[in-house]
């Protein structure tokens, strides 16, 4: 038989992650690394999703995380499109220069 | 219906005036003469026809019409003409057309557009004077703003946009309140007799909590003390009445600042007899402050338009006591000191239209001397300048004196404050005329003084102001029925 | 005949009417004509009402004429009422008669003047005013008359416009008597709050049945009425405003401050005297009032150079008089002496006024002199109207009502009678003093310069006039016609003697004085000097100046901008504060944003924890 790895455990983990790149995102001035920190955070994510599956023994758990998984793949397609066009326009990377949007 | 049919006349009016106007920019102000005019001429027709004073039968109402609009709130287009909302709306209509005869060579540009404003300015005025259902009321109370605030921004001398803005926001923030108090009002009645209606009739001694009652109260009287204007709300007034353009001084000062007295005796005691009554002390107080604040601050202006201005706020303190005393000899004064003030300040208001025009400022540095060179535009400054300081003759000491007689009765102190302000006023008045047209002459030449149309026009305000002043009589006896009929006001 | 009373003062005010509007087209005969016709025909009418009234009532009758009602409602009526009696009877009178022979006078004298039509127009205003305010039947409607006359008073004294110290003489008198119209104004309300009605016959009837001898109520309204008094007969408080009327054309002088206007206030109290009667504490007041002012007045005429302005001062000092009687309880002596007043003052102003013209507008009594030779019917008018003035004996009206007052004076009931006969006394050498000062520096002596300006029948005559009502007047049975609004109710006899002969022996000693002063003495003009104060108005002026005007007018402009208004600049700047403020918050940076949401995230979350009842 198994060993259940503690829920507690991994929602821990989910936790640290989803805090990693949090923090990612806030602290990272390259943008590619800001979308690296939202990847991370989306499989943080996903992991508490698995563990709760596992928890109560039902799949939703697992269908989520196909749907995030989605997701994700999408929202990286479309995030290093803008990354492209934002470095053909601005030739940097740093988020800090996307300051347009200003008063 | 004569007031729908006033309403009717007045907004389509606006509306030909404006389509006339991308075509023909002479035409607009002969289409508001003649929409005026014929609405004027209905509604005196109107009032010859109706029995007055004591012959009165069935009752105040002259005339009502009620229909349903949103019966699932209790909203109906509910309209009454009685003997106040009749010759508030003949003032209306009157100065209306007085304006017009001012705004004829001083507005040049979008004068369709203007006259549009002044038109549907009117039509709210008079939906105003006529609307028996809170929220056609208040619909109304909205609908004098906007076109007034376009006529201010747009065609005002100096600073007018922001001087718009002020008046906007002010009398938009009353109305905020006002709708707040109908609001609780028409809910507490809802709460006390599971019957939801916006009904004036129906709404009348609502048995609320005494607590609700006074900031309900207070909701409305604060909306009407910014239009009225009682003192410490009424900066927006200087701001707006002189960079104004002359008709709609002649608008504001005329007939709008009645809409907040009107409010003050159809709606906000009748309503709340009981707040009103424990407002009283504190609104009589300020009504006489009101009166001398005015007075002192109107000696201290240096700009004619601004000191017929503050005259105004002093004159209207008056109104203030009178609705707080609440007894029928102080609301016949103040019925005849709306009228006679109404003519009095329109008038000043085209005089000094008249003198920037041909002075091209309005500071009395630039003025002096003048009555050699105008005399005839001196002659009625003169006359205005003296019916406003009250003298017996003309129609403001009729309304100041039974304002006078009816508040001293029951609240001495005011009226004793109030006495001292014949002081003031003479002070002020006097400075006017002599900063204006006396002195010696200035180096200006080639001024040209009054011709037949203005003669005409202000000759017969004056002529009015006379009569009103000698005989009034007749507005007294067609008052006396709708004032008679308000709760607690029989003696 | 009665029926026409209602046109007494209709014609003036329509040749006011027709003066006002007919534009520039009228020649100057027609404007004489009609400005002084329509007084003339007044005062002929006024005399024909006279006779016919005299012929029909007796003392204590009435004429009432209700024209229209002009204010009615529950509980209020007010009509406008003429009420003619004995009292009115006089003054209508006295306005009309002395007022034709001043605008008669006026004709010639304003002839040069490019405002005549103007002038004549305001003149008729003011006949029809003063007449509303004496043949009133109701209180609202003299109060018409008594703002009216006001009114012209303010045009008249500030007919030369173009000098603006014309125009703030004008607005003096205006505001000062406005002060006292106040008072009038409050006593109304007193009396029609307490008595139910404003016209006067029904009030002075209910007044002394309804409150008791001395009642607050009486007092108070009594005392206010007081007050508008005061202001319009410019006595102390509020007598300020009269010296600088002067500045207005001769005429004006003669008619408004010294024959009509200025007697309102004696006849206000004359009218309503049933009322003072119920408050003798007023009464006092008024006796009071009436002492002290003719003192000080007397005084100030002493030291002052312009011609016109000693009149004026002379004027306050025998209201004065008149006050003085009212206060003795006597309306008859004060009526009296208002009579024989508007003869002498007028005969002094019109003759003042020749004298002013002949030296083409000078008015300093030290730059004239010897003046009688050249123009003998100035010097005769002058000399008669100072010698009625003074209370020359026996020959003058002015003895006659002067001792009438000093009489009742000493013969009164009250302990202090005796002081106020003491005042009138003193006053009467001042009064001689005073008067003869400028005639003595006018007519006799070197001239100082010399005179141009001629004069003609349309001034002579009046002053022909003037003269001999100066002299006869006081022999007409004034005191006797109206003894029945005394207090005591019938004519006062003088029994005493020595009081009588005291009073005119100092009347005389005054002459004597300011003859060995004046026309002896070569340096009259430092003596002048001595008077200064009295020149400064005795102070009252500056007092007020600094006192009330100043602070007005510093407390009315440093509040320009409305204090009151910058509470809601103080909220549109707390609203664009906010704006500035939250508009940092808007970078545009990318990371400050995400930060911003993450923190919101965070707090929603953690209220949620925190305080959220969760299931």
């Amino acid at each position: 038989m198994t060993t259940q790895v503690p829920v507690e455990h991994a929602l821990y983990l989910a936790a640290g992650l989803f805090a990693l790149g949090l923090i990612g995102i806030l602290v990272r001035r390259n943008l590619i690394f800001i979308l690296m920190s939202l990847e991370v955070m989306l499989n943080g994510v996903g992991l508490a999703f698995i563990a709760g599956g596992a928890r109560w023994g039902q799949a939703d758990g697992q269908i989520l995380f196909l749907l995030i998984l989605t997701l994700a793949a999408a929202e990286a397609a479309v995030g290093l499109a803008l990354v492209l066009a934002v470095h053909h326009r601005l030739r940097s990377l740093d988020a800090d220069v996307l300051s347009r949007m200003r008063g | 219906m004569t007031s729908i049919l006033l309403l009717l006349i007045l907004l389509s009016g606006g509306l030909l005036s404006w389509v006339a106007g991308r075509r023909n920019a002479r035409l607009p102000r002969w289409i508001a003469l003649v929409a005026l005019a014929g609405a004027l001429s209905w509604l005196l027709a109107f009032w010859s026809q109706t029995p007055v004073g004591l012959k009165l039968t069935g009752g105040p109402w002259l005339e009502r019409l009620s229909l349903d609009w949103i019966p699932r709130f209790g909203i109906a287009l509910s309209f009454g003409l009685d003997g106040l909302s009749l010759i508030l709306s003949l003032l209306a209509l009157f100065l209306g057309l007085m304006a017009v005869v001012a705004s004829w060579s001083e507005i040049r540009e979008r004068t369709g557009f203007f006259y549009l404003n002044l038109l549907w300015t009117l039509a709210g005025v008079i939906g105003v004077f006529a609307a028996l259902d809170l929220f056609l009321f208040f619909l109304f109370w909205e609908l004098m703003l906007v076109p007034m605030y376009f006529i201010i921004a747009l065609w005002g001398h100096g600073d007018s946009a922001r001087a718009a803005i002020k008046f906007f926001l002010f009398t938009q923030g009353g109305g905020l309140l006002l709708l707040v108090g109908i609001l609780i009002l028409v809910l507490g009645h809802f709460a006390a007799t599971g019957h939801l209606t916006f009904d004036y009739f129906a709404l009348r001694g609502t048995a609320l909590d005494p607590q609700i009652a006074f900031w309900a109260m207070l909701g409305l009287f604060l909306a009407f003390a910014v239009k009225l204007p009682v003192v410490t709300l009424h900066t927006w007034l200087p701001d707006a009445h002189t960079l104004a353009p002359t008709g709609g001084s002649v608008i504001l000062a005329g007939i709008l600042l009645k809409t907040g007295a009107y409010g003050l005796i159809r709606f906000l005691v009748p309503l709340f007899p009981q707040a009103s009554a424990a407002l009283a002390p504190v609104a009589l107080g300020l009504g006489a402050a009101g009166i001398l604040y005015g007075g002192v601050l109107a000696f201290a202006q240096s700009d004619v338009k601004r000191l017929v201005a503050y005259s105004s706020i002093s004159h209207m303190g008056f109104v203030l006591l009178a609705v707080f005393a609440w007894n029928a000899l102080a609301l016949q004064g103040a019925v005849v000191q709306l009228v006679a003030h109404g003519i009095t300040a329109a008038g000043l208001f085209m005089i000094a239209g008249s003198l920037r025009e041909r002075l091209h400022t309005l500071d009395a540095k630039g003025m002096g001397g003048l009555w050699a060179q105008l005399p005839r535009l001196s002659a009625l400054g003169l006359l205005f300048a003296v019916a406003t300081l009250g003298l017996p003759g003309f129609g403001n000491f009729v309304g100041e004196i039974l304002v006078l007689l009816g508040t001293f009765r029951d609240h001495p102190t005011a009226a004793l404050v109030a006495v001292t302000g014949v002081v003031t006023t003479a002070i002020y008045a006097l400075a006017l005329v002599q900063r204006a047209f006396q002195g010696p002459p200035g180096e200006r030449t080639g001024l040209r003084d009054y011709g037949p149309r203005e003669t005409a026009a202000l000759g017969l305000m004056a002529a009015v102001s006379l009569g009103l002043g000698l005989y009034p009589q007749p507005v007294l006896d067609l008052a006396r029925p709708a004032l008679a009929a308000l709760p607690g006001a029989g003696g | 005949m009665l029926g026409w009373l209602w046109l007494v003062p209709t014609l003036p005010l329509a040749g006011f009417t027709l003066l006002a509007l007919a534009g520039g087209r009228l020649t100057r005969r027609t404007i004489a004509r009609i400005g002084a016709g329509s007084v003339d025909l007044s005062a002929i009418l006024a005399c024909l009402i006279a006779s016919a009234f005299l012929g029909e009532f007796g003392a204590g009758g009435a004429y009432s004429q209700t024209l229209w009602t002009w204010m009615e409602l529950e509980g209020f009526r007010a009509a406008i009422d003429l009420h003619l009696d004995r009292l009115s009877l006089v003054m209508m009178l006295v306005i009309t008669g002395v007022g034709t022979l001043i605008h008669i006078y006026a004709t010639e004298y304003m002839a040069g003047d490019e405002g005549y039509r103007r002038f004549f127009a305001y003149m008729n205003l003011f006949v029809a005013f003063m007449l509303i305010l004496v043949l009133a039947g109701d209180l609202l409607l003299l109060f018409l008359g008594w703002e009216g006359v006001g009114l012209c008073s303010y045009l008249l004294i500030g007919f030369w416009y173009q000098d603006a110290d014309n125009g703030r003489a004008a607005r003096k008198a205006f505001v000062v008597t406005r002060i006292g119209d106040a008072a009038f104004l409050a006593g109304l309300l007193v009396l029609f709050t307490g008595l139910g009605t404003t016209q006067i016959e029904v009030l002075l009837v209910r007044a002394s049945t309804e409150w008791p001898w001395g009642s607050g109520l009486a007092v108070v309204a009594a005392f206010l009425l007081l007050g508008g008094a005061v202001g319009k007969s410019a006595q102390l408080p509020l007598q300020v405003w009269l010296p600088d009327a002067m500045a207005g054309p001769t005429p004006v002088s003669a008619l408004i401050h010294a024959a009509t206007m200025v007697t309102a206030g004696v006849y206000l109290i004359g009218r309503m005297f049933p009322l003072f009667a119920q408050a003798p504490q007023v009464l006092a007041l008024v006796g009071t009032i009436g002492a002290i002012t003719l003192l000080l007045a007397a005084l100030s005429a002493l030291g002052q150079r312009d011609i016109k302005r000693i009149l004026a001062y002379s004027t306050v000092s025998q209201i004065g008089y008149m006050f003085l009687a009212l206060g003795l309880g006597s309306v008859s002596a004060a009526l009296f002496h208002l009579m024989t007043h508007a003869f002498f003052k007028a005969l002094l102003f019109l003759s003042a006024g020749t004298v002013i013209m002949s030296f083409d507008g000078e008015h300093d009594v030290f730059r004239m002199g010897g003046l009688r030779r050249e123009r003998p019917v100035a010097f005769w008018g002058f000399l008669i109207g100072a010698a009625s003035l003074a209370a020359l004996p026996l020959v003058t009206a002015g003895f006659y009502s002067k001792e009438l007052i000093l009489s009742t004076a000493w013969s009164g009931p009250w302990s202090g009678d005796r002081v106020l006969w003491g005042a009138g006394a003193i006053g009467a050498f001042l009064t001689g003093l005073y008067i003869f000062r400028p005639l003595f520096l006018v007519f006799f002596g070197e001239p100082k310069s010399k005179p141009t300006g001629h004069y003609g029948p349309a001034m002579s005559a009046p002053i022909l006039v003037l003269s001999a009502l100066a002299v006869g007047g006081g022999w007409i049975g004034v005191p006797t016609f109206l003894a029945r609004w005394d207090l005591s109710g019938t004519y006062p006899t003088s029994e005493h003697i020595a009081p009588e002969l005291v009073a005119v022996a100092l009347g005389l000693l005054g002459i004597l004085v300011a003859y060995w002063i004046f026309q002896r003495s070569s340096d009259t003009e430092r003596l002048a000097g001595l008077f200064r104060f009295g020149r400064w108005g005795l102070g009252f002026d500056a007092l007020y100046d600094r006192l009330l005007v100043r602070p007005f007018i510093a407390l009315a402009r440093a509040n320009q901008r409305d204090l009151v208004d910058l509470l809601y600049e103080g909220l549109a700047r707390l609203a664009r504060l906010g704006n500035r403020l939250l508009s940092l918050t808007q970078t545009g940076v990318l990371r400050w944003y995400a930060r911003a949401t993450v923190l919101g995230g965070v707090l929603v979350v953690a209220t949620l924890i925190l305080w959220a009842e969760l299931p």
